[in-house]
């Protein structure tokens, strides 16, 4: 694949860097040319990158780096920070107007996926039980009302149409006095392509936003656009005041950098990914995962920056000891679950596990595992936690009305515990026999790797 | 400026202007520097001219300006102008002509929304209104709509059109498409299949089937298959070039949505990698808004007069 060594490109250069004990600034300056070319390629827009490296460059010769021990992760984990911060932090939401029905006016350039993100939408929508109308309000692309029909068959969602015959605002806002008599709560408004330096037609827009009132105006936006898509973004922007971006075909095999710029340049969030030719193939976008994507790293390092940063260092260190000494207790364990706690949303983080991402697409991981661990463990008393042995069966009994779980549950936080100490035992023999290496406190075995 | 007629012209005077003017910033007889080359890399980079590409460019540019001992960036432009067209006509052809007195096949591939289907609505019509026998094939038998949109197309262009229902077999759409063309002795046959992004390996799996039912059902036809790529695109473009590329043997690229501010550089970037020659230009929604590529008028067209 075109771009496959790229992500290799910067693993390199961060390999070397975080070799350094110490960094000079041309270390910086190397890291951060490969960057600004990984952006680029990825199609992030220039100035974007520009500044993106700027800023970087800002934090990583500052004293933030050079107090620290390991300056090289440091770098890697301002770089990821920060790509993150510029995707959003936050999953932005489809805002809900207070006097339905909630009007989403879809728009964007010819061929960016509109009508299928329409039927989408509205499929997503129907899904949590709510009663979407589509209106086709493209007169202009042939057959684009039909397909928009067609859709609507399918997933047995209501579509309204005039023809091609009638004006586009007009089609708009009779749709919404149709879905207002009809008791349709949400109007999703699917648009005809336009190019953003056409006058007229953007006109043509302003006079339907004027008429329907939309709350969310989501710009489309193909994931593979490359360098003009800021200059569409702003432009689309600038005349209607767009409320988000949706991101689609980002099943391919793009590095979506388009997505960056877009939301640098209008601060829009992006609220959707389309991510395939099926209907029901819409998912919310998370920053995390498309920082990710564009740097096109091994998430790995992710996850380990997320470890180290999250993970109180005294604590480890005390837990530590502990290890060594095989005296594992209960309040080790939820100690360590709480922590992992802290480093994120499982889902999110097991997918940073190269490889990972794919397979577990479909899986959906429960962070509820968490607080049933805890809720189980919070039901012990002293005793219990530091002497597992002595949990019984009134023991377990009352354990599980105190967490309210079943007696099975406690047995099996047992015996997961149990195992987990069995593989204490045994890295500590393999330590004392390489001696020098430091042991990390591993995840397998934790309750929500079952 | 024979094919760069006023619609292009206005449609790439835009793009002009915003990258002529941070270009005429350079070449306005400064001393030529790193620094100055390195404010062309990123001019290039900014139109989608891809990394790799523009390297090579200015690469070039620094050779000739040692070898031509040039002192002054005034200088510089026409000799982009001319290292860019070299490296857009040095592949086999730009442009297509219709071989006469046999069956023409034309498959058009692509990703999704890229505009096939209202490139061939253009072709069709082009040919159609030089009186030839144009036939037309709805292979995309998967969008929802697609047949319909491109038999809207047919009938602007007043040519036939074989379809069947959504969800058809494309193959079988393309084995009744050969056997008419070939019955009918038509002078072009134009298949329209479904927008794929080109890591799907199944779908591209289809297409390879596609090409093997045309070689077969119409062996003495002269088949050409185009890449048609939205002039947004980014350096994603590179990959579709290379994966549609070994799915089936392309011989060209149609470069659509010109019209828009898209620079157009991905061309450049296109012709340097992959090695294909853009057949056509796609310069607007209407039914004649389609143009021949021409290397050296494009790269003067885009960088001034």
């Amino acid at each position: 694949m075109a771009l496959g060594g790229l992500g290799e490109r910067l693993q390199d250069i961060f390999s070397k860097l975080k070799g350094k004990g110490k960094l000079s600034e041309a270390d910086v300056n190397e890291a951060l040319r490969e960057i600004r070319v990984a952006l680029l390629e990825a199609d992030v827009n220039y100035k974007v990158a520009k500044d993106f490296a700027a800023k970087v460059k800002e934090r990583a010769v500052g004293s933030e780096v050079l107090q620290s021990l390991t300056p090289g992760q440091q770098v890697v984990k301002i770089v990821h920070e920060e790509l993150t911060a510029l995707m959003g932090a936050q999953q932005a939401k489809l805002q809900v107007s207070p006097k339905p029905p909630t009007v989403v006016l879809m728009v964007g350039l010819q061929g960016s996926g509109k009508t299928t993100t329409s039927g989408k939408i509205a499929l997503w929508l129907k899904g949590q039980g709510k009663r979407p109308l589509l209106a086709a309000a493209d007169i202009y692309r042939p057959a684009a009302i039909k397909q928009l029909e067609v859709l609507g068959e399918k997933t047995d969602i209501p579509v309204f149409s005039l023809g091609d015959q009638v004006n586009p605002v007009e089609i708009a806002t009779r749709a919404l006095e149709h879905a207002r008599t009809n008791g349709n709560d949400y109007l999703i408004v699917d648009t005809a392509g336009r190019l953003h330096i056409n006058e007229e037609l953007m006109q043509e827009l302003s006079a339907i936003r004027d008429k329907t009132n939309p709350t969310e105006i989501l710009l489309v936006v193909d994931a593979m656009a490359g360098q003009d898509a800021v200059n569409v973004a702003a432009a689309f922007n600038e005349q209607l005041e767009i409320s988000g971006v949706v991101l689609t075909k980002l099943d391919g095999d793009t590095r979506g950098g388009a997505a960056l710029s877009v939301k640098a340049v209008t601060g829009k969030p992006i609220k959707f990914t389309g991510t395939g030719e099926k209907l029901e193939a819409l998912e919310p976008f998370y920053p995390d995962r498309m920082a990710s994507r564009i740097l096109g790293m091994g998430d790995i390092l992710t996850l380990i920056e997320k470890a180290q940063s999250t993970i109180d260092q005294d604590k480890a260190k005390e837990m530590e000891a502990r290890l060594r000494q095989s005296r594992f207790t209960f309040d080790d364990f939820l100690d360590q679950v709480q922590q992992l706690k802290k480093m994120g949303n499982m889902q999110d983080l097991m997918s940073m596990i190269p490889g990972m991402g794919k397979q577990l697409k479909d899986v959906q991981l429960d962070d509820k595992q968490f607080a049933i661990v805890e809720s189980i463990i919070q039901s012990m008393t002293a005793d219990e936690r530091s002497n597992p042995a002595i949990i019984n069966g009134s023991r377990k009994l009352r354990i599980a009305k105190g967490s309210g779980c079943q007696v099975q549950d406690i047995n099996r936080l047992i015996k997961q515990f149990d195992q987990m100490q069995k593989l204490i035992k045994q890295s500590n023999t393999m330590q004392q026999k390489n001696k020098g290496k430091k042991g990390k406190g591993g995840f397998a075995g934790m309750p929500f790797m079952q | 400026m024979a094919f760069f007629q006023k619609k292009l012209q206005t449609g790439l005077s835009k793009t002009r202007e915003s990258f002529w003017s941070r270009m005429a910033g350079i070449f306005s007889g400064r001393r030529i520097d790193a620094d100055l080359y390195e404010e062309l890399e990123d001019i290039l980079i900014q139109a989608d001219v891809g990394v790799n590409t523009s390297l090579a460019l200015t690469e070039r540019l620094r050779k000739r300006v040692k070898e031509e001992k040039i002192a002054d960036s005034s200088q510089l432009k026409p000799i982009l102008v001319q290292e860019m067209t070299e490296m857009l006509t040095a592949n086999e052809k730009n442009g297509f002509e219709l071989q006469p007195g046999r069956l023409n096949i034309l498959i058009m591939v692509g990703v999704n929304g890229a505009g096939k289907t209202t490139t061939i609505g253009k072709i069709a019509s082009r040919y159609s209104g030089e009186g030839k026998k144009v036939l037309l094939a709805a292979a995309d038998t998967f969008r929802a709509a697609a047949t319909e949109q491109l038999s809207e197309w047919a009938k602007r262009a007043g040519t036939d059109i074989i379809r069947q229902g959504e969800g058809a077999d494309p193959g079988a759409v393309v084995f009744d498409a050969c056997h008419s063309a070939v019955s009918r002795k038509c002078d072009l046959l134009i298949v329209d299949t479904a927008g794929r992004l080109q890591n799907k390996n199944n779908l591209m799996e289809e297409l390879k089937k596609i090409g093997k039912i045309i070689a077969r059902e119409a062996p003495e036809a002269s088949v050409e298959t185009w890449l048609v790529l939205d002039a947004g695109t980014g350096q994603n473009a590179i990959s579709q070039a290379k994966l549609f590329g070994e799915a089936v043997f392309l011989s060209g690229l149609v470069l659509t949505k010109l019209d828009g501010t898209a620079k157009g550089g991905v061309v450049i970037g296109i012709a340097n990698e992959s090695k294909l020659p853009v057949k056509m230009i796609g310069v607007g929604e209407g039914i004649d808004d389609l143009r021949e590529f021409d290397a050296q008028e494009f790269a003067t067209a885009l960088f001034g007069e």
